[in-house]
């Protein structure tokens, strides 16, 4: 240590003197644990995030492997129940829920509307510790036995048969709840009181609109999941009866609770990726959204419609054909916005000047698969069809396609599109490429099979079947792992890029959105002046017009 | 102009010295629309949270209604209604505490802040004895309930289904529990606003950890507004 030799003198002259951000405003590990700074608690999202992603994915993992051969032969039949269950659970609860919003959502929403901060920063700071408490309880819930469940608790198996440790995921997944409220009742207030002078909303950027949607949706159906937790706590210590059908309860009542939660949580998921999408497609195919309005609206009708329909879950439950009947139309109903987004995105590349860039092949991919998995939930709206393949692998495949091929791909591309923003380096764009390449090409292989499987009466939930589902099932074990590669892709060259990429410039994109007109990365205060926003959103034609000195005259 | 220089002055000394004016807001006013609007979502959430609960209530009722109104005329309607009389108090006093803030009466605050404290407590002391009551009567769901022969108002002749009556129990613990939970929680709001008040940080121009504490405190009634009549009353009229 005393012999230490002192720095080449030329080093410091060598390397650019990096601007102050948000990034090296501070160091140490409280200057993190205690930030309240949006960016920061970001990032802290993305980290916690991730891990619970690869703790799903191992789940999956396992799954797809028991599935590999027709024989229960990998785990036992406990131990399958228990994988899928917690895959589900880790999957949606700590990953999808918060993936877009808490990550994307908490770093642009305040740059995009040219504010500071969000309304609450220490409110967001508490909304990542709760998600954090959530996560360590259901890791030790994990590793103490899990939960055999299905990630739907449902009753009474929950409440008076299963004898995994219900309860403690049950409390996981309600403290991890509030953290989603939080969040969502700081987007709401951000949006409404923080947004800069000129900023109306008829020129806030479609992804502002996309979360505000999933913000009423998060704090409005929530806490009717929270409760229901509680009741099923409570019941399963107590034996109460208000579910348990032997003591007068009804499980049904169960099911209408949890889904009124749980549909809408879909919406969760799929509008924060519409939002990402829409900013993606205007930006890389340097055209003003087609039906701005129309786009903008839909995120709400999608939020609202959400809350309507839960009961589709329900058909084979015992609900009333009349319910049943009403529940199916409303279900058609909420493919209409969804539909409007997907013309209206279309419409936008129509003669768009498209650009292949790692973001937009995300966004075509959102594109397809979202279309498919929108498109067989109307088979399984469709009364007659559910009757058919309910509690199949085409379920499964279906809600993957709206999941992972929807939600998931829209994360990756938000990612990709952002990371020069967020990080200020930039990532390989071929690699990247090629991992939007390989993810699609995985997610295909994994999830259509499981469509045909399920249509020729595979059930879901089961670690054996009979030998000629096999060939499916190796095309999708084999998907899985392409997947698997296509997603560590990323993580790596992003960690790469931290470190040895290029710096980002303040616009690599010549994208529109606010949070462009800032350097990469962002101050600690993102602007350095308040902004004044008197252009429309997406205003491409008018950025790629060619200024007056530009022009080329004839001489 | 030279009118207003003054005010103006001030008011730009005192967005400086006002320590409570956060970073990341451009004004008080800002400010205090953010926090009020917060709390009304905030608020807007806890009523999906009990609407649950009620929902379940509502649906249990209508199924089993006799054994629900035989379990709800044992529940004690006197100190029920007392329990309200107090919360409608307490409401009236954190009204006058806002009041007293916007008008700088000190010493009138800090009273009404006490005031409001010690009717929270007293509801809660009034919840406890009736607890006591249901827990002397077996009628706490678990393994020693009992709620046998016990017969359906109107009906001297039939007895309620036990297990239904344990049901409203279940019910009636969770929802009352809840709100009494909201209780503790908003009286620990108010022993911070009394610190803060004690230590003169609420001027006319700053109260709103007073207001948006005080929305809270009016929610958690309304909820016992609901809650009253629906466990209580409904049945009383047999």
């Amino acid at each position: 240590m005393a012999t230490a030799t002192p720095q080449p003198a030329a080093q410091p002259a060598v390397q650019p003197i990096e601007r102050e951000n948000y990034l090296n405003k501070h160091y140490g590990v409280g200057s993190w644990l205690l930030t309240t700074d949006h960016k920061r608690i970001s990032l802290l999202y993305l980290l916690s995030i991730t891990f619970f992603f690869f703790i799903g994915g191992f789940f999956a993992l396992l799954i797809r492997l028991e599935l590999l051969t027709p024989a229960g032969d990998l785990v036992q039949a406990d131990t399958y129940n228990k994988l899928f269950t917690m895959h589900g659970q880790v999957m949606v609860f700590f990953f999808l829920i918060p993936s877009i919003p808490a990550v994307l959502g908490n770093f642009l929403v305040p740059m995009m509307i040219g504010a500071k901060d969000l309304a609450f920063p220490r409110i967001n700071l508490l909304s990542w510790y709760l998600y954090i408490i959530g996560g360590i309880m259901m890791l030790h819930c994990m590793l103490t036995g899990g939960v055999d469940t299905g990630w739907t608790f449902y009753v009474p198996f929950s409440t008076a048969f299963s004898n995994t440790k219900v309860i403690e995921a049950g409390l996981a997944i309600f403290v991890t709840g509030f953290s989603s409220i939080l969040t969502g009742l700081n987007f709401i207030v951000t949006i409404h009181r923080m947004r800069a002078p000129g900023m109306t909303w008829s020129r806030l950027p479609l992804f502002i609109w996309a979360h505000y949607a999933t913000s009423i949706i998060q704090i409005l159906g929530t806490p009717v999941i929270a409760i229901t937790l509680v009741l099923v706590v409570a019941e399963r210590a107590l034996h109460l009866g208000i579910f348990d059908p032997k003591l007068g309860g009804d499980p049904l009542l169960f099911q209408h609770l949890f889904w009124f939660y749980s549909h809408p949580a879909v919406y969760i998921m799929i509008l924060p990726s519409m939002g990402v999408v829409t900013e993606i497609i205007a930006c890389f195919s340097r055209k003003r959204i087609f039906g701005y309005t129309f786009v903008a609206l839909s995120s709400i009708c999608i939020a609202v419609f959400g809350f309507l329909v839960w009961a589709h879950h329900m058909f084979v439950a015992g609900i009333s054909v009349y319910a049943a009947l009403v529940f199916s139309i409303l279900s058609y109903a909420v493919a209409v916005p969804s539909a409007i987004k997907v013309f209206n995105w279309t419409a936008t590349l129509y003669k768009g000047s498209i650009r292949y860039d790692a973001p937009m092949l995300y966004a075509f991919g959102f594109l397809g698969l979202f279309t498919i998995g929108g498109l067989t939930g109307l088979f399984l709206a469709a009364l007659g069809i559910d009757m058919h393949v309910h509690d199949t692998y085409f379920v499964i495949a279906h809600f993957h396609y709206i999941m992972v091929g929807g939600a998931l791909m829209g994360y990756l591309g938000g990612m990709h599109f952002w990371w020069p923003k967020i990080s200020g380096k930039l990532y390989p764009e071929g690699w990247a490429r090629l991992a939007a390449l390989i993810v699609f090409i995985g997610f295909n292989l994994t999830f259509f099979p499981q469509f045909i499987l399920g249509y020729v009466g595979m059930p879901r939930r089961y670690y054996q079947y009979p030998p000629e589902f096999q060939v499916l099932n190796v095309l999708s074990t084999a998907g899985a792992t392409v997947l698997g590669i296509g997603y560590l892709l990323p993580m790596i060259y992003f960690l790469w890029s931290m470190r040895y990429g290029k710096p980002a410039p303040d616009n690599p994109w010549n994208a529109a959105g606010l949070e462009w007109k800032t350097q990469s990365p962002p101050t600690t205060y993102n602007f350095e002046e308040e902004p004044v926003v008197t252009w429309e959103a997406y205003n491409y034609e008018e950025l790629d017009a060619p200024q007056k000195q530009e022009v080329p005259v004839a001489r | 102009m030279h009118d207003s220089s003054a005010t103006i002055a001030a008011g730009e000394a005192h967005g400086e010295h006002n320590p409570a004016l956060l970073h990341h807001f451009a004004t008080e006013e800002q400010q205090r629309n953010s926090a009020s609007l917060g709390m009304w979502i905030f608020l807007a959430t806890e009523v999906m949270f009990f609407g649950g609960l009620f929902c379940a209530y509502l649906i249990y009722r209508g199924w089993y209604f006799s054994d629900f109104a035989a379990a709800s005329t044992s529940i004690n309607a006197a100190l029920g209604g007392a329990n309200t009389a107090v919360l409608i108090c307490s409401s009236l006093t954190v009204v006058l505490a806002i009041w007293a803030a916007q008008t700088s009466r000190r010493g009138l605050l800090l009273v009404m802040l006490a005031l409001t404290m010690l009717f929270g407590c007293t509801f809660l002391g009034i919840k406890g004895i009736e607890y006591k009551d249901k827990f002397d009567e077996h009628h706490v769901p678990g393994a020693s309930f009992s709620f046998d022969h016990v017969s359906i108002p109107g009906h001297p002749d039939q007895y309620a289904n036990p297990r239904h009556a344990q049901i409203f129990f279940a019910l009636y613990f969770i929802m009352t529990g809840l709100h009494a939970l909201h209780m503790i929680i908003g009286l620990g709001i108010f022993a911070w606003l009394f610190w803060m008040a004690w230590k003169g940080r609420f001027t006319p121009d700053y109260h709103t950890p007073l207001e948006i504490g005080g929305l809270y405190w009016h929610f958690v009634d309304i909820v016992w507004i609901y809650l009253f009549p629906l466990l209580y009353l409904i049945d009383r009229h047999r």
